[in-house]
């Protein structure tokens, strides 16, 4: 990230934060994002990070550890 | 038989009229090929016809019978295949553009080669949403998948074209995947039967995957019967699926006659109740009455499920495709290409998260289903939207298509359970659905209710009219 310190937690996430989140990814997988597909995936990243929230203020202290394997 | 007469047919009613020589397993695939030719450029549902296969593979059914062979149990029904799965001489498109460019497969998938080696001819392959990431089936590079209730409609997806395929009468059998509801969701806007089976129970070799935590296999037809049959040719283990559980077979066909005596059947509300539309909440009561089902379950959380299963989805498709979006992120089609350039920038930290949270949620629905055996839930929380459409109203809300056709059916994909979506009779409407869900590894149950519910008149699935004209 082009920031210090962790990323920013989604609910305070910002559209620049979005921004620089995008552009460091993109650097680290070696995407090429141009302009026509930024909006659209900044609009995506928004929407995970809002899923993500919902998750982030769930009490998982109970729940197990992922298994190695999920079974049903 | 005419091509008319066979539209109406099913699997079992073909293999049963093949075996008393009714009919010629040739006769019946001349009539399959004669209307996907007639028909299909109406609703655009096969992506490829292997004509010669077909007619090479009832040619061997009626010299086996000719001379006196033990014919196999679904010998001369035509089955098609979402183009996900490897058919051999065949390349798997996958509905993307990028893929029309590999080499054919070498061999058929494992669900392809077991239902041939159980009789069933293939036709073809089916068209889907590209990559199958979406509920529609508006594919950009191979057209939208029409609905044949309505051809103004989707058709629903990811295997739109496995479902407009039956719906149409092209064929009385078909393969699908289901990762969020892919079998589920175009079952129920086709109004057709769907097995989306126990996570890990049918194998998945050979088919092109989305999501590999959630991806399953199964088939789609026009009855409970034909359902079961195809699911019993389908079973058993594969060492070649890492996830393909090693259990034996359990058929279900013998049981269906056994009815729903002594199974316990709840109506999940809550979520469930509030994220459908008057029309689909009416479509469950009436399945529910039908079965005597007064006793109503909630499963929590169901809002921060869905929220796992799109991060866990995102993520593990992501990564899939990581190589062709810094290859030639312009050849996938619009829609899925920026839901996976983003889904490529998921944290570890989330998606381990989410699977936290799934484990957490199996612990929950395991203790729900200590006290019930079946679940009812609406399939789709409205019936099939008008090709185009951006998005559908619901209760005060505003929803994309392509994502959230399948919000009633994450939950249970999430924990791999095994559903039959099951189309309820609703004259002069749309088609719509209900789920029926139930513990893992029984199937039996699920099939067992979706019978009930035929035989009680509330289960129907019919050739589209505009079809049999």
């Amino acid at each position: 990230m082009t920031r210090e310190g962790p990323l920013p937690s989604p609910p305070t996430m910002t559209q620049d934060d979005r921004e620089r989140w995008l552009d460091a990814m993109a650097a680290v997988h070696g995407l090429v994002i141009d302009a026509a597909q930024r909006p659209g995936v900044l609009l995506n990243l928004a929407r995970l990070a809002e899923q993500y929230t919902l998750l982030a203020d769930f009490d998982l202290e109970s729940a197990k550890s992922m298994p190695a394997r999920f079974e049903p | 038989m005419s091509p008319r007469d066979y539209a109406t047919l099913g699997a079992t009613a073909i293999a049963d009229g093949v075996r008393r020589g009714d009919f010629t397993a040739r006769d019946v695939t001349e009539c399959a090929l004669s209307r996907i030719e007639a028909l299909d450029a109406r609703y655009n549902a096969f992506t490829t016809v292997t004509a010669a296969r077909a007619l090479s593979a009832s040619a061997a059914i009626d010299a086996l019978r000719a001379r006196g062979g033990v014919l196999p149990p679904l010998a001369g029904v035509p089955f098609a295949a979402k183009n996900l799965f490897d058919i051999e001489g065949v390349t798997t498109l996958a509905g993307a553009k990028i893929e029309a460019l590999r080499a054919p497969a070498a061999v058929d998938a494992t669900l392809v080669a077991r239902l041939a080696t159980a009789g069933c001819v293939l036709v073809g392959a089916l068209n889907m949403e590209e990559y199958a990431y979406g509920f529609v089936t508006e594919n950009a590079h191979y057209g939208a998948v029409r609905n044949p209730h309505d051809v103004s409609r989707v058709a629903g997806g990811s295997s739109g074209g496995s479902g407009a395929a039956l719906a149409a009468g092209l064929v009385p059998l078909t393969l699908g995947t289901d990762t969020n509801g892919s079998i589920r969701v175009p079952a129920a806007l086709c109004g057709v039967f769907g097995l989306k089976p126990t996570y890990g129970r049918l194998s998945r070799s050979g088919v092109f995957p989305l999501a590999a935590s959630f991806d399953h296999a199964g088939p789609l037809a026009r009855s409970a019967a034909d359902l079961s049959a195809a699911y019993d040719a389908m079973q058993g283990p594969d060492a070649s699926d890492i996830a393909c559980a090693q259990r034996d077979s359990q058929p279900v066909s013998a049981t269906l006659a056994d009815g729903i005596g002594g199974l316990r059947i709840a109506v999940a509300d809550g979520y469930f109740h509030d994220h459908a539309s008057d029309d689909a909440r009416a479509t469950l009561r009436n399945a529910a009455d039908a079965l005597g089902a007064t006793r109503t379950v909630t499963l929590a959380e169901i809002g921060r499920v869905r929220a796992a299963g799109y991060l866990i989805t995102a993520s593990e498709a992501g990564e899939l495709h990581l190589s062709n979006l810094r290859a030639r992120a312009n050849d996938f089609d619009p829609a899925s290409r920026d839901r996976l350039l983003a889904a490529t920038m998921v944290p570890a930290a989330w998606y381990l998260t989410a699977q936290r949270f799934r484990a957490w949620f199996r612990e929950q629905v395991r203790e729900v289903l200590q006290s019930v055996d079946v679940i009812l839930a609406p399939a789709t929380p409205v019936a099939a939207t008008p090709i185009g459409a951006t998005a559908f109203e619901l209760n005060g809300h505003e929803y994309p298509p392509r994502t959230h056709l399948g919000m009633l059916t994450y939950p249970f994909s999430f924990l791999g359970l095994p559903v039959v979506a099951v189309p309820v009779a609703r004259r002069g409407k749309l088609p719509l659905g209900i789920q029926v869900i139930a513990a893992p590894w029984r199937e039996d149950h699920a099939l067992r209710v979706a019978r009930a519910l035929e035989q009680r008149g509330v289960a129907r699935s019919e050739v589209a009219a505009g079809a049999m004209r």
